[in-house]
């Protein structure tokens, strides 16, 4: 499937992994942190114009609403680069969403298209078909100024679900699974391609929080083929003309993982990788500080959805904060029209506008030396959300609302 | 290029977290970045490295976020190069783009002791341990990352090819 979209895009035939191509890409997305970098290096290339002004994304999602004045002058270059180059995709705060949660809800992800974003989680459009991947931010920069960028062809490794998910388990857990078996480099410099009938039976939704985590596999991209859920989700949200593509039933793989998960519970990865993975029932008694539900790993509506299921009518343990953070404007608009909100705030939740800030330990949530969180976002590394001796727990939104409950690591089926 | 300089030796899956904490990433100035490089791995590190010294480290070297601030950090310290087993594929792209000169040799991470004398010719990616007097060949790069090396990074090159005002890669 990735050598397939690599080749459409470079005027080539075929590719094999290995090579190196030149692809034209169809969006370029930068955030606040990683934009400012790439604007500077795009002014010492040489030209005045971004290749093309449709096919950029600028979102300031991660120190924002500016959280120092440093913050706010890094936000200030995106603001007056997008009006400069009048730049279609750049979202102000107000509009602004988490990006990964973002783009694809705009419509701005298509099947088939070539995305590259300076932020690594740029793997999440995967989900829909697209070849997404991370990059630094002088590839942003090239790619703004010329339309392209080179990949080396990976090889494709492929995960083979079965089985129907058991209660309190979904894309989270699926991902998390994988990752403890294969480990944090277990899919370094190659595509995860993850099908069978439990990704079938998943909403675009616990499609993209898997493919969002493929980079904490050292994957490239984590691509699911479309099908007709992808096709209802891109209803009404583009007119663009796009491509599916396939792999063939023949095609090589690296390595072919299949597994059964209809007996799998709840995941929960431990500090500080997040390989160290454990089924709830084999966590112990871990006390936490904080809940946080929400970014671009499990920040969508099905996510607070899930949460407001078990928090209905319970409240936080007294010593635990509750964070929610709603991954975009339209998100969190949906979810007080179904009174999710409403639910999550009775339950002692603090609900925030849109940011990344918790999740990266910049600002809305930052741990203290020896506080421990569990968090529904993807990485648990050494100081992620703070001191560099606080702990994250990652694991689904079930878990992580039970737990808030609880003040405890504990399977949502104990609360409920 | 010849490199020479001590070795700083740490392990597996050394993440762009620890490399650069998030909190400092409100700036994107390399002067005020390496001030903190490693920061949450080795808490002085900056202040007891020489210029011109080497990180060498295990697998999947700067995993984790695509902060080019990770390997900016390391360079804007005075790092000389980093061997390591094998990168993570973001930070592997960033440290050629920015030229920050960059090694994989596992047969070098399994030799080298914290403290070693190293050197390093990077063209030819031969590694001296000149405390062991030992060598090891570091993994070749392909043409096309040559080329980027060899402009300086990839805004050198491109700057090459809009001078013919023609931007393409």
């Amino acid at each position: 499937m990735v050598e397939k979209i690599l080749a459409a895009h470079s005027g080539r035939n075929s590719v094999k992994p290995g090579e190196i191509v030149t692809a034209e890409v169809d969006l370029v997305l930068g955030n606040d942190i990683t934009a400012p970098v790439a604007i500077r290096e795009f002014e010492k290339i040489g030209v005045d114009k971004v290749f093309d002004a449709d096919k950029i994304a600028l979102v300031p999602d991660h120190f924002t609403p500016n959280k120092d004045i440093n913050s706010a002058e890094q936000s200030r270059v995106l603001r007056d680069f997008a009006r400069e180059q009048q730049l279609e995709n750049y979202f102000e705060i107000g509009e602004m969403g988490i990006e990964h949660c973002l783009l694809p809800e705009q419509g701005l992800v298509r099947p088939g298209e070539i995305i590259i974003g300076a932020d690594s989680h740029t793997c999440t459009y995967g989900a829909l078909g697209a070849l997404a991947t991370g990059v630094g931010s002088t590839d942003m920069a090239a790619a703004m100024a010329s339309g392209q960028a080179w990949f080396k062809v990976p090889e494709t490794m492929k995960f083979v679900f079965q089985g129907e998910l058991p209660d309190w388990v979904g894309g989270k857990d699926l991902i998390l699974q994988v990752i403890g078996d294969i480990g944090v480099d277990g899919a370094l410099y190659r595509s995860m391609e993850f099908t069978g009938e439990t990704i079938a039976s998943l909403s675009l939704a616990g499609r993209m929080t898997i493919a969002n985590m493929a980079i904490e596999a050292g994957g490239k991209c984590g691509l699911i083929a479309p099908d007709q859920k992808t096709r209802e989700y891109l209803e009404g949200r583009t007119t663009a003309e796009y491509t599916e593509y396939f792999s063939d039933p023949g095609a090589d793989y690296f390595e072919v993982r299949e597994y059964d998960v209809s007996q799998l519970e709840p995941q929960v990865a431990f500090p500080h990788l997040p390989e160290n993975t454990r089924g709830i029932s084999e966590v112990g008694e871990i006390a936490i500080d904080q809940a946080v539900i929400g970014s671009c790993t499990n920040g969508r509506l099905e996510d607070l959805r899930l949460a407001a299921e078990i928090l209905d009518g319970r409240k936080r343990h007294s010593e635990v904060r509750l964070l929610v953070f709603p991954g975009t404007q339209q998100i969190y608009r949906q979810a007080l029209a179904e009174g999710i909100i409403d639910t999550l705030i009775a339950a002692g939740a603090a609900v925030s506008t849109p940011t990344c800030g918790p999740c990266l330990g910049g600002h809305m949530g930052v741990l203290a030396a020896g506080e421990r969180a569990i968090a529904t976002t993807n990485r648990n590394f050494v100081g992620r959300m703070g001191h560099p001796e606080s702990e994250v727990y990652l694991a689904n939104p079930a878990v992580a609302a039970a737990s808030a409950v609880a003040g405890r690591i504990i399977s949502p089926g104990e609360v409920v | 290029m010849n490199i020479k300089g001590k070795a700083w030796k740490y392990g597996n899956d050394i993440d762009t977290d620890v490399i650069i904490p998030a909190r400092y990433l409100n700036t994107s100035d390399p002067e005020e970045l390496a001030r903190h490089c490693l920061e949450d791995l080795d808490s002085n590190f900056v202040d007891k490295m020489s210029k011109g010294d080497l990180i060498v480290a295990g697998e999947n070297f700067g995993c984790g976020s695509s902060r080019e601030h990770a390997p900016l950090a390391i360079k804007a310290a005075g790092v000389s190069a980093v061997i390591a087993s094998s990168f993570a594929r973001i930070f592997y792209r960033n440290a050629l783009n920015i030229g920050l000169p960059i090694l994989e040799c596992p047969e070098a991470v399994e030799n080298i002791s914290q403290g070693d004398e190293v050197q390093v010719e990077i063209a030819a990616g031969l590694i001296t341990n000149l405390s062991k007097n030992q060598e090891y060949q570091a993994v070749a790069f392909p043409d096309f990352m040559q080329k980027l090396i060899q402009a300086g990074g990839l805004i050198n090159y491109l700057r090459e090819q809009a001078g013919e005002g023609n931007v393409s890669l």
